[in-house]
């Protein structure tokens, strides 16, 4: 395609400015975990790795970081199961309220957080008396964590089509071994990036937590909220944000290695 | 009967879990609370609607919060676009996956520490924003509106690339050579064929970019001064005054509502 060389150039050079705008920021939370100086100042006069050490020390970390891995991995589960089921029943059969499922599946994710966040806080502590804590919040991330299953599951039936589980049926498989021999294996890619997003999504997130949780459950953003006013901690915030930064090449390579359909991440 | 096996379990959990909680904050915002003991009196009226419409103060909030989702979203679009371009258009397919999954990686870090990261940066007098900018004269806005609108185009800016991209990945090459063979310039061509054409996807991306912005209140919590978002509203009257939380939590879902009815009308996205 004929552009002109000035026209890339300025291309590259936006290009250029937008990824610095993208990375500078995430640098400086990966340096300042470095920091000599333990309040905030900028730049680093000195450098040690001392606040690294007392981070993996930390108790506090520690339990936030067990607690946002258990409940991420639970609600993983349970939007993995549902998910599932859902993207076979709208894919695979034609039924009333097919649209008002697609559509209601994706209003958790399309409300704001603080939105779903009062109105589960309500409903579990006012009308249904219950306490909130680790079973309120894997709820409450199930509940968003199912349409990225689901997403990602359905796009991968539809295209699969059903020749495949015919053909299996017509060599005189049963149902369960046509799933478990034909459907299953089609699909693990999709549903392994679908578990991934979701669990990343869990893991990230603050909004829904901070209404379901109650006084006694720290997950790791909640951690980092509750020290993230308090100067004294500000270098073990630092490390455990820096860490969070880093972490975040470990999904995307994953992805990148995974089938084409799953690098936007199926959030689209 | 397969069908009722598959559906039961996850139309169970979204109508209960979900549509049940929001239709109960919905009747709560018409009831209200006992100003003596704080409880909630469950009596149906139309009072704390009459306070949202007729206090001026949630009105600024209104068109504070709408004014700063518009100028995240424009912000994002004005970034996204040639950058979008230069990855689908220019860039070779090696360095393009290479783009991508730069673009991709930022969506993984954590929310909070992309935030946190922004209140080193604009931090008034030692920040990273004053260190690298003040050689050119340049001072960091502080916290604020403009820290709000920088922090939140900095949290959303992936997903308004992403659908970019991949309307210009399937918009074909020869369409761009045609309109310059017909003799038109760059800025020509991108006004007149590209643009339009990839207008389902700058709307898809403004969904998020909107959206996202308009329920937002940790960013103005951590970066934004005193600056209050509806969502800062809805989170303040959370504990004292459920009932008023929920009916401030109506304009956010409201303005969303009438923004994706306006989307479907443009049929941006049945072409998606």
């Amino acid at each position: 395609m004929t552009i002109s060389r000035n026209a890339r150039m300025f291309l590259a050079a936006l290009l250029g400015v937008g990824l610095a705008f993208i990375y500078i920021p995430l640098s400086v939370v990966v340096i300042n975990s470095f920091n000599a100086s333990k309040t905030f100042s900028w730049p680093p006069s000195r450098f040690t790795t001392i606040w690294w050490t007392k981070a993996l020390e930390n108790t506090g970390v520690r339990e936030a970081l067990k607690w946002s891995i258990f409940a991420g991995l639970s609600a993983t589960a349970i939007a993995l199961v549902l998910g599932t089921c859902l993207a076979f029943a709208v894919s695979r059969y034609q039924f009333f309220g097919r649209e008002v499922i697609s559509l209601l599946v994706v209003l958790p994710i399309s409300l704001p957080g603080v939105v779903t966040g009062i109105a589960l806080n309500n409903a579990f502590t006012k009308q249904l008396g219950m306490s909130t804590g680790l079973l309120t919040v894997v709820i409450g991330h199930a509940t968003f964590c199912i349409v990225i299953v689901y997403n990602n599951a359905i796009a991968r039936l539809r295209r699969m089509g059903t020749n495949l589980q015919e053909a299996s049926m017509d060599l005189g498989a049963n149902g369960i071994t046509t799933f478990r021999l034909i459907t299953l294996p089609n699909l693990a890619s999709a549903l392994f990036a679908g578990g991934l997003l979701a669990f990343g999504l869990s893991f990230d997130e603050i909004v829904v937590t901070t209404f379901t949780a109650g006084p006694g459950i720290q997950t790791l953003p909640i951690w980092i909220y509750n020290n993230l006013f308090r100067p004294n901690q500000a270098p073990i915030v630092n490390v455990v944000a820096a860490t969070l930064v880093v972490l975040s090449v470990v999904p995307i390579y994953l992805s990148q290695r995974l089938s084409q359909d799953s690098t936007t991440g199926g959030r689209f | 009967m397969r069908l009722t096996a598959l559906l039961t379990a996850p139309v169970l959990w979204l109508v209960v879990a979900y549509l049940g909680a929001l239709a109960m904050l919905l009747v709560t915002a018409f009831f209200t609370i006992d100003s003596f003991t704080g409880n909630v009196i469950q009596q149906f009226n139309f009072g704390n609607f009459q306070d949202m419409l007729t206090d001026a103060a949630y009105k600024n909030v209104v068109l504070r919060t709408l004014g700063i989702a518009i100028s995240v979203t424009f912000f994002c679009t004005v970034l996204a676009i040639p950058m979008a371009f230069y990855m689908a258009k220019i860039a070779r397919p090696k360095t393009q996956k290479i783009l991508v999954a730069l673009v991709l990686t930022p969506l993984w870090a954590s929310y909070l520490v992309k935030i946190y990261a922004w209140r080193t940066m604009l931090e008034p007098g030692n920040g990273v924003l004053d260190w690298l900018l003040k050689p050119i004269g340049i001072h960091s806005p502080g916290f604020g509106g403009p820290a709000i609108i920088i922090g939140l185009s900095y949290l959303w800016l992936p997903y308004m690339i992403l659908p970019i991209y991949a309307g210009l990945e399937r918009l074909p090459n020869n369409l761009l050579d045609a309109s310059g063979d017909l003799g038109a310039h760059n800025f020509y061509t991108f006004r007149k064929v590209i643009l339009p054409l990839i207008f389902p996807s700058l709307v898809a991306g403004s969904m998020f970019t909107f959206s996202l912005s308009l329920g937002d209140y940790i960013t103005a919590q951590i970066i934004g001064g005193k600056l209050q978002m509806l969502g800062n509203v809805v989170y303040q009257n959370f504990s004292i005054n459920l009932p008023f939380a929920a009916t401030i939590a109506t304009i956010p879902v409201t303005i969303m509502a009438l923004y994706l009815y306006l989307v479907r009308r443009t049929g941006a996205l049945a072409s998606m």
